[in-house]
């Protein structure tokens, strides 16, 4: 189905990437899973503006995105607040807006959170590469063109029937997620975390670490006390796959927490980020403050549970009120 | 040595590290590859990834479609179940290499610091046919070993910010080629026009997990 040309690239802020919620099933070639780094706020996004959770949107980092409407349509912004604006007016977050042809979208920087996600009805329309239109950064290839967006880029939807229909829906206001720092990220234990001192563990778990400026789309830097491994374990382990929210301590005893664009690693994993946690590490940003909470893997089911149960009770929502209309 | 059963490791509440040896060897990587063919032919239910290493297996799921112990249980039955997957037949490739010069930065780094001629260095690492052991850093990029003892060198003290796209590197006992421009910390000893990677084909990575190279020097012409 050809796209019809939805939005004009006025300035692609900072970083700028068309994200689904990633490419499973290639990790066997060395390619890493992309996608959006809060597919919380994705997977709303897409629902407020009449699509399936995993369509493709916009995602964009910190500040500086500027779009012009090329055609009236419903988009829904999610996710960290980067103050989007539609012209003068604010554009309301987590629910979906009507845009008319000609107007312009600005991203002008965070009150919350390092990310927003721009859906809109349609979805972008991108070719899926290896099954999915994420953007895979490291080898530029999928998402729009493989790479961050530029000045002038066209952006392309899949058209909808009246999509109007989907204007003014509005997610939960008690289910949308809190983004600030310091953070308290859940996590399980593992899987290297018997190569680790006890000493090492007891800093991880009462530390506050700083977000580093070097953090990116491959991982989030921390800074702090020393995370020490037990005497004799060498600084590196036989390299081995990995994914997102994997907390690795390379040689120096920094904890890095791995993203989406990292299929392999060679270093010790001291525990690893609960599912239910993973969307908060899309919003952490430079400077903030990082704390480490261990829970069981029953606790980590159960708030996974609790964070689906979420996104059921808003679809059953959309579901009435459609059957309303 | 392979292990007699796999140990199992968490990683997080949605992945599994399944560890079928405890050292770099043909045997135990044999182990990897033919076990994540059976997981594949198991089609357990939720599996949604998996991502295989020297020595072990990530095997990624929807824990809301099946509990991790659950899951622990099923991957110990698969793997308990007698008789072997057949592996496919490995590809044989040859890897024609530009060594030394702009090329191979690093050859006579190498070179001085093993107390050989460049010569001797290419000669060794051409007289080898690799194991590829697994795919990963980059897409494409295939860790390869092993590397003649008499070849093993540090990685970089260090790592370069951009490696250009086909360097080929070497590290302790192993060797690589960098299928995109990235960073790498991996001794450059020279350069190959092959395209490692292509998104567009069949199949997307040149190389497999179990195949093996040949690499081959190639005179430099005078232009």
């Amino acid at each position: 189905m050809a796209g019809v040309n939805t939005f004009e690239v006025l300035s692609p802020g900072i970083m700028s990437t068309v994200q689904d919620l990633g490419r499973f099933g290639c990790a066997r070639y060395g390619v890493a899973a992309s996608g959006a780094l809060d597919g919380f706020a994705l997977r709303v996004g897409n629902l407020l503006v009449g699509n399936a959770e995993n369509a493709a949107v916009v995602e964009t980092t910190l500040m500086g995105l500027r779009i012009k409407v090329l055609r009236d349509t419903v988009v829904a912004v999610t996710g960290g607040d980067l103050q989007a604006r539609k012209g003068s007016e604010s554009l309301p977050m987590w629910r979906s807006n009507r845009l008319r042809e000609d107007e312009t979208i600005v991203f002008s920087g965070p009150t919350s959170g390092f990310r927003s996600y721009l859906a809109v009805a349609g979805g972008i329309q991108v070719a899926a590469v290896l099954g999915s239109r994420s953007t895979n950064l490291s080898s530029g290839f999928g998402g729009f063109e493989g790479r961050p967006l530029r000045k002038g880029d066209i952006i392309a939807a899949a058209p909808v029937k009246d999509a109007v229909r989907f204007a003014d829906r509005c997610f939960m206001p008690e289910a949308v997620p809190g983004y600030s720092s310091p953070w308290r990220l859940r996590v399980v234990w593992g899987p290297q975390d018997d190569h680790f001192s006890e000493e090492g563990k007891q800093t991880f778990v009462t530390a506050a670490f700083t977000v580093s400026p070097d953090s990116d789309r491959t991982g989030i830097r921390l800074k702090g006390p020393v995370v020490t491994r037990k005497p004799g374990m060498e600084e590196s382990i036989i390299s081995e796959g990995i994914l997102s929210g994997a907390i690795q301590i390379p040689g120096d005893g920094q904890p890095i927490i791995i993203l989406g664009e990292t299929a392999s690693g060679g270093y010790r994993k001291i525990a690893t980020v609960i599912s239910a946690d993973l969307p908060l590490l899309g919003q952490v940003t430079p400077g903030d403050e990082v704390a480490f909470e261990t829970v069981s893997m029953e606790e980590a089911l159960q708030a996974l549970r609790e964070m689906e149960d979420k996104i059921d009770k808003f679809k059953r929502s959309l579901k009435e009120r459609h059957a309303a209309l | 040595m392979a292990y007699e059963t796999p140990v199992f490791r968490s990683m997080g509440d949605r992945s599994l590290l399944v560890e079928l040896g405890e050292k770099i060897a043909p045997d135990v990587n044999r182990r990897v590859q033919e076990f994540m063919l059976r997981l594949q032919h198991a089609r357990l239910p939720g599996v949604r990834e998996l991502a295989p290493g020297y020595r072990s297996l990530l095997v990624v799921f929807d824990p809301l479609t099946i509990a991790p112990a659950e899951l622990k249980e099923r991957i110990t039955e698969v793997a308990g179940r007698p008789g072997s997957a057949e592996l496919p037949q490995a590809k044989l490739i040859t890897v024609p290499v530009f060594y030394g010069g702009d090329y191979g930065p690093d050859l006579e780094g190498v070179a001085d610091h093993l107390g050989i001629s460049t010569d001797e260095v290419i000669r060794l690492h051409t007289e080898t046919i690799y194991r590829v052991y697994m795919i990963g850093f980059t897409p494409g990029y295939p860790y390869m070993g092993e590397l003649p003892a008499a070849l093993a060198v540090p990685r970089r003290s260090t790592p370069r910010t951009r490696v250009p796209k086909g360097s080929v590197g070497i590290a302790q006992r192993q060797t690589g080629i960098y299928p995109v421009e990235s960073p790498g910390g991996w001794q450059i000893i020279g350069w190959t026009p092959i395209e490692l990677f292509d998104p567009a084909r069949q199949l997307p990575s040149l190389l497999e997990m179990g195949d093996r190279v040949k690499f081959e020097a190639v005179r430099q012409v005078e232009i």
